[in-house]
């Protein structure tokens, strides 16, 4: 299980998050929804180290994020970048397998790349691809290869960071339903950042509501519509009217 | 006045702050330099780089300044009979002072220049995050190889651009000045000296780490968007070259005060 409590951070005048208190159970996928600039990445970046909280405990199966060995905790994780972040300068193979040649769970290179083919296959890609850079791949491929990297070294947490922005709507349902897929198949604990309500619909399990920088509403995917939030309903009806400024 | 005097304190001020913060970044290279692991490949990578590929830019600098330098120190030692003293002063020219600081100031522009904005285009897409999740130190996987390439090749690229610069001289004189060609290579060999030398390839691996830890420092810290990357891109050349300068006083004063 993931738990925030009470977790603040500023940057200069800037309070982005006020006291976030959410709890993420094992196994389960949680999708957090809000506007732009209301701190979900920073809630994401928070766990693993990226950015330090101003105040407040953030533990990842009972123990503090980030005690004890690094490389340990970090291992523990995937993350699928919102531009994917592949690394230029090195085929579509190496970014996939980059944890599996490096490290503590560095692998023979034929045996990382095998995993890395692998991995490509599963998220849709052929193993052609492999020898690739990613400036030769469209944005969907992309999409795909940082979420073949996220899960090359099967890890018990995944994030993604808004998995299907700037996508067409069929390569934003292929990626949604590869989520879906690889979060069931590894029984992962997944956390989704994003504004798009379809992918909330085909990912989440449960769902929570960044607002004014606290959780403005939490629970199952299956109670959303009927809420009653006025917050939580503009938002998911993309409505211009409502509680929530248009222009912030 | 009180507001003029206030702006050049808050800069000064600013100034010091990112002297404070490039030698506290300084500090963390020299440390995580000593302590494993250590990325093989990407040291190689950056050899290449900063080494190889240097060499042609590094090769015409030093082969024009050389040949210019033989022209001018004959034109202007023409005036008091000097004009015999070409080689000598070429070569000591080359070695103790040109060699290392064009080769300092090129690597300043061809190599800090590229380090910093592809570090910073890094930041600015998240690779640099992506790095992190992966349980990969930045400062190792980015920042260690390239500074101790630095180290390591630019030293080298100092030694060969002595030489080829003394070449470069050495053609202007025999081709167009008249000067014997085994005379002044004699003269040439016969007025260096070993501490010549010496502090030529000391100040090039200065300028190597100078150059190197500049353009990951501005990488590194750089701003968001196309916008950042042009800043840091920018800063990163222009306090590689102050520092190299400056750095070249203080060692030709260490190495030839006495």
């Amino acid at each position: 299980m993931i738990r925030f409590d009470d977790v603040h951070k500023a940057f200069g005048a800037n309070q982005v998050l006020r006291g976030v208190t959410l709890e993420v159970p094992q196994g389960t996928s949680m999708v957090i929804i809000g506007g732009s600039g209301t701190g979900k990445s920073v809630l994401l970046k928070s766990v693993l180290g990226l950015v330090t909280p101003d105040s407040g405990a953030i533990t990842v199966g009972g123990k503090p994020a980030m005690a004890g060995d690094r490389d340990a905790f970090l291992a523990r994780f995937g993350m699928l970048f919102q531009g994917a972040a592949l690394f230029d300068s090195l085929p579509v193979w190496q970014n996939v397998a980059f944890r599996l040649l490096r490290g503590s769970l560095k692998r023979p290179k034929v045996e990382a790349r095998e995993i890395a083919i692998e991995k490509l296959r599963r998220v849709g890609l052929t193993p052609d691809v492999a020898d690739r850079f990613p400036a030769e791949l469209s944005g969907g491929m992309q999409k795909r290869v940082g979420l073949a990297r996220a899960i090359a070294a099967e890890p018990e947490i995944i994030f993604f960071d808004e998995p299907t922005t700037g996508l067409d709507p069929i390569m934003a349902g292929v990626i949604n339903d590869l989520i879906r897929e690889i979060v069931v198949e590894m029984g992962a604990t997944a956390m989704t950042i994003t504004h798009d309500m379809t992918s909330v619909r085909a990912i989440a399990d449960r769902i929570a509501m960044l607002h004014g920088g606290k959780i403005r509403w939490t629970g199952p995917v299956t109670d959303m519509d009927a809420s009653g939030d006025p917050y939580l309903d503009q938002f998911i009806h993309g409505r211009a009217e409502g509680p929530i400024e248009a222009v912030r | 006045m009180g507001r003029l005097l206030g702006g050049i304190g808050a800069r000064v001020l600013a100034v010091l702050a990112m002297v404070g913060r490039v030698s506290i970044y300084a500090g963390q290279v020299l440390r995580h330099l000593l302590t494993p692991p250590f990325y093989g490949r990407e040291f190689l990578s950056a050899l290449m780089n900063i080494g190889w590929l240097s060499l042609p830019v590094v090769g015409l600098t030093a082969v024009f300044t050389g040949g210019a330098l033989a022209l001018q120190i004959y034109a202007g030692g023409s005036r008091f009979d000097a004009a015999a003293v070409v080689p000598q002063i070429v070569a000591i020219g080359m070695v103790r002072e040109l060699g290392p600081v064009l080769v300092g100031l090129m690597i300043a522009a061809r190599v800090t220049s590229s380090i910093a904005a592809e570090i910073a285009t890094m930041k600015v897409t998240e690779q640099i995050d992506a790095l992190v999740t992966l349980s990969t130190h930045p400062m190792k996987y980015l920042t260690v190889p390239r500074v101790l390439a630095g180290l390591v090749t630019v030293p080298v690229l100092v030694g060969i651009g002595d030489v080829i610069g003394i070449f470069g001289g050495y053609q202007v004189a025999v081709r167009s000045l008249g000067f014997n060609s085994a005379t002044y290579l004699q003269n040439t060999i016969d007025f260096l000296e070993p501490l010549d030398v010496i502090s030529s390839l000391v100040k090039g691996a200065a300028f190597g780490v100078i150059a190197t830890v500049m353009g990951c420092y501005f990488g590194m810290n750089s701003g968001r968007g196309a916008q950042g990357v042009g800043q840091a891109t920018k800063s990163s050349v222009e306090a590689a070259s102050v520092l190299i300068l400056a750095a070249n006083f203080v060692l030709t004063g260490v190495f030839f005060s006495a």
